[in-house]
């Protein structure tokens, strides 16, 4: 058995600083790139001077917008359908969008020389909140009409509008899920090499999905996909961060061009959080009917989507509002209805990023949010309403109101199982002693059901700029029985090189040490979409096990030579091929793949060695799942939020490797402590950005985040080839709602948007909560109806 | 330009630097060693730290000019070559990375924290690593990590 507490394969170099990341990389006569950036949130170009930055004398090139449409690669199409400005040419759309790249030959020269370029910019006035995006006078963001991006529904609207007007009990509530950045500790980066005797390009880039960035990359340069090469080495944490391609990308394969030299160019974090992939920016109307008695009838919900400047979020092309459509949650809802409009705002371009599960996250957080406004309108203890409206093990597969069909689960039980472990009946006698007291700080305890929609998907179904998300693995095995496993699919921290091995071991009955594991390089591996919407464990690692199974019955067949016995006496016991009725004679793995590059005469159409190859498709999304109970202490006096305890009960199927899984539910964990608490990219009323650096986008220490304590249940995916449904983002779908309800819990506020920041507890106890997309002092209706 | 004469891991290396250059990058840019990270540009994110003359710094907010005649430890230096020093063992036996960008930094002020205070509490441990932020760990396993360490 090769599943469980494996030790990482990869954590040898990391604890030495051996690791190897973008930055790292140094080549022979290497160059360093800067950007210019916009300072305006709106604004024409008037003049770019680039004189003066030429003149520097360690300035190799400067490229604007102008030299680049020259070339026809001044704009470039997005991962949605949309175009994006590579450097702006007419106009600046957003604060921190790429006006010109600075070429140099050293990395502070380059910074440099970006003062020395001189632009003329007239500003305009922009669109900053979303919600004035489609009035009649609002400023156009684009060269359109309108800034309307598009508008998409899923559900019965006429069966959801017929519930809520029979409904006994109907609850409303706005809220926002605010724009947060996935932050990734390492900024996003690249080093671009063109070779023109060859013309062949490499390209080492923080990747998270390398085989897309190099069709992206062939599309937008002309240059062949076979002529490119997509290197990721080592990245440090992603989450979605890295899945696109970004325009100094672009600008560095055109330096790289024009100067014949490799140009690096690695972002700084005040770049990574104005101008990369964000990730929310939801604007939420949610009701939920229901009996007098709390059993939920009917959800209804309206959103304005803020997408920015440029519509670059990065998901499946059916799907402009992603799998928000999952937004019934975890209960058996008769009828369910959602419209989504996309906007435009001067704001940067992304949107589906951190860990979000193509926006399941916003999803999670409306319904969650909803059943504790419900609970708190009714009267009703928010888990016993949830325990009522929960799904059943025996209505699985269950098909929700807006079309899903989760695969397994037994929500029940996890519920139960979290509540017990944090002890909630004490929990809540706790509570009310305090209150009748008075003594010591507030105490809340919230709640969260979530049931995640991972392994995208049915290629069928999904693709991301025309490309099925299928993905490919290729084992290869050598005389020895050792392998060397090819993946698609890229690590950013997640541990793949010991989590595939293991499947490998697995499948094959060899050592976890005898298995490699190759990702991240776009010649070394097969075609396939990579990693992000916690989608390597459902797609890449189930064509991993195809791939082995593959071996497997070659290494029957070869054994069955070696034996010379039929291929259909021989059965697979612990690693061996084994003579059906007769004990002790059979082959090891080892044996036969010796026998399969040997001299050993093979029936016809038996082809020798070993190897294999399989792409997956997945026949539908796996839907894990998790009941998340947070406990909070509130100082009434200064709004001030401490995490006491956090019990997390996921179920992700069969876990390969325990340890591995916990560590991502961590991570997750205090992903949704930050975004419930402290993270926010806000803007001032002229679009300034107001979270440029970690001083202003806050990010949870370790001082902010308790001892995790986790627990599981296992109901494994019936389609995936081991039961493994994938958790990466589970615990940041899951957590946000969670912290947020016990916090309101402690305050007794029926709802505040996010960040519940020391300022936005104390207002929300006043009752005067704020709008949090909006710096500038507006208060928000307190989610009422 | 100016000189610095800097004893990095035990041995001394001289280079002519412009005096603005950070410590982060004449180690990283200069003398090869990256595994010091840089991961912001104010001090928040604790990637880059060190120890200079024994104490944890952010090589980030500091000159290399400023470690002239002084002494610098990287990670590189936190065990002999091929051995692990017993934070580095304890963050594997824990699970205590995952990406392994903050893991530099975190092992370096984890090294510092217990060579001054070797049974620190949780809470101590702690507030020893708030300054450097990790992304993906969630923290709990570096502070298992830790205590193993100190056991």
């Amino acid at each position: 058995m090769s599943f469980g507490r494996v030790p990482r394969k990869e954590d040898a170099r990391f604890v030495r600083g051996r690791g190897r990341f973008v930055d790292d990389i140094a080549l022979p006569g290497m160059l360093h790139a800067a950007v210019l950036r916009s300072p305006h949130a709106r604004a024409r170009i008037v003049a770019v001077d680039t004189l003066a930055a030429e003149s520097h004398p360690l300035v190799r090139a400067v490229i604007t917008g102008e030299q680049l449409a020259e070339r026809g690669l001044a704009w470039m199409p997005t991962l949605s359908a949309d175009v994006q400005a590579v450097l702006a040419t007419d106009e600046v759309r957003y604060q921190g969008q790429e006006v010109a790249f600075v070429v140099a030959e050293t990395r502070y020269a380059a910074r440099d020389a970006l003062a020395l370029i001189d632009v003329e910019y007239a500003p305009l006035p922009a669109v900053v909140d979303a919600r004035h995006a489609l009035d009649a006078d609002a400023p156009r963001v684009r060269d359109k009409p309108d800034n309307h991006v598009f508008d998409w529904e899923a559900g019965d609207a006429a069966a959801t509008d017929a519930a809520f007007a029979a409904a006994e009990h109907v609850s409303a509530c706005d809220l926002v899920y605010p724009r947060v950045h996935p932050a990734p500790l390492e900024t996003c980066g690249i080093v671009a090499d063109h070779d023109p005797i060859t013309e062949k390009l490499t390209v080492w880039a923080t990747a998270q999905a390398p085989h897309a960035h190099r069709v992206l990359l062939s599309r937008v340069t002309g240059i062949p996909e076979r002529r490119i090469r997509i290197v990721a080495p080592d990245i440090g944490g992603g989450f979605g961060n890295k899945v696109g391609l970004y325009p100094a990308y672009v600008c560095a394969v055109v330096a790289t061009q024009l100067v014949g030299a490799p140009v690096k160019w690695v972002e700084d974090r005040s770049e990574n959080l104005m101008a990369t992939a964000f990730a929310r920016d939801y604007h939420m109307r949610g009701e939920i009917a229901a009996t007098h008695d709390g059993r939920i009838t009917a959800l209804r919900v309206r959103v304005l989507a803020d997408h920015g400047a440029f519509n670059a979020t990065a998901q499946p092309s059916r799907f402009p509002a992603g799998f928000f459509h999952t937004f019934t949650g975890s209960y058996d809802v008769p009828a369910a209805h959602c419209r989504v409009t996309g906007v435009h705002t001067n704001k940067a371009p992304g949107g589906v990023a951190y860990a979000c599960s193509f926006r399941v996250t916003e999803a999670s957080y409306l319904v969650e949010r909803l059943v504790d406004v419900l609970a708190f309108d009714l009267g009703l203890d928010p888990a016993e309403l949830r325990m009522r409206n929960l799904l059943r093990p025996e209505q699985f597969p269950y098909r929700c109101a807006t079309g899903w069909e989760y695969d397994s689960g037994d929500y029940p039980r996890t519920l139960a199982l979290a509540l017990e472990k944090v002890g909630y009946e004490e929990l809540r006698k706790e509570q009310a002693a305090r209150r009748t007291t008075g003594d010591g700080p507030l105490l809340g305890i919230g709640i969260s059901f979530f049931t995640e929609a991972v392994g995208a998907g049915p290629r069928a179904l999904m693709d991301i700029a025309g490309l099925g998300m299928a993905d490919g693995a290729q084992l290869r095995v050598h005389p020895s029985g050792s392998a060397v496993l090819a993946v698609s699919c890229m690590s950013q921290g997640q541990g793949h090189e010991t989590t595939f091995a293991q499947l490998v071991a697995h499948e094959l009955g060899i050592g976890v040490d005898e298995v490699e594991v190759v990702q991240g390089d776009t010649e070394r591996t097969p075609f396939g979409l990579g990693t992000y919407g916690s989608r390597s464990t459902p797609v890449s690692g189930a064509a991993t096990v195809v791939a082995a199974r593959k071996v497997r019955e070659r290494a029957r067949l070869v054994a069955a030579a070696m034996l010379e016995v039929a291929p259909q006496d021989l059965e697979w016991v612990a690693g061996r091929f084994q003579v059906r009725g007769v004990p002790g004679t059979g082959a090891s793995f080892r044996e036969i793949a010796m026998a399969a590059h040997s001299d050993l005469e093979l029936p016809d159409g038996v082809e020798g060695h070993l190897d294999a190859a399989a792409v997956y498709n997945p026949p539908n999304l796996t839907f894990p799942c998790g009941a998340y109970v947070c406990v909070v202490e509130v100082d009434a006096g200064t709004g001030q939020v401490a995490v006491r305890r956090f019990v997390a009960v996921d179920d992700c199927g069969v876990r390969i490797n325990p340890t591995i899984v916990e560590g991502q539910i961590h991570g997750g964990l205090a992903d949704g402590v930050g975004m419930a608490l402290m993270e926010l990219i806000a803007f001032d009323a002229t679009g300034n950005h107001l979270g440029a650096s970690f001083m202003d986008y806050l990010l949870p220490t370790a001082l902010e985040c308790p001892m995790w304590e986790l627990g599981e249940t296992v109901t494994p995916s019936p389609h995936h080839p081991v039961g493994a449904k994938g958790v990466g983002e589970s615990a940041t779908v899951g957590s946000p709602a969670a912290v947020v309800n016990a916090v309101l819990d402690a305050i007794g506020v029926r709802h505040a948007d996010m960040p519940l920041t020391p300022a936005q507890v104390w207002r929300a106890g006043q009752g005067r909560p704020l709008r949090p997309d909006l710096a500038i002092g507006t208060e928000s209706t307190g989610g009422g109806p | 330009m100016t000189e610095v004469r800097v004893v990095v891991n035990g041995r001394v290396e001289r280079r002519d630097v412009e005096p603005r250059l950070l410590l982060v990058h004449l180690l990283r840019d200069e003398l090869g060693l990256t595994g010091t990270h840089w991961g912001c540009d104010t001090s928040n994110c604790g990637a880059c730290v060190v120890w200079l003359d024994d104490v944890p710094v952010k090589s980030c907010t500091v000159l290399a000019a400023m470690a002239d005649g002084h002494t610098v430890r990287t990670v590189e230096g936190l065990a002999p070559p091929g051995g692990l020093d017993p934070v580095q063992r304890a963050f594997i036996d824990c699970h205590g990375l995952q990406c392994g960008f903050c893991t530099p930094a975190m092992l370096l002020t984890a090294r510092w924290l217990l060579d001054h205070t070797p049974d620190p509490t949780e809470e101590e441990i702690r507030t020893a690593i708030a300054g450097i932020t990790c992304r993906c760990t969630g923290y709990a396993n570096i502070v298992k990590a830790i205590q193993q360490a100190a056991s």
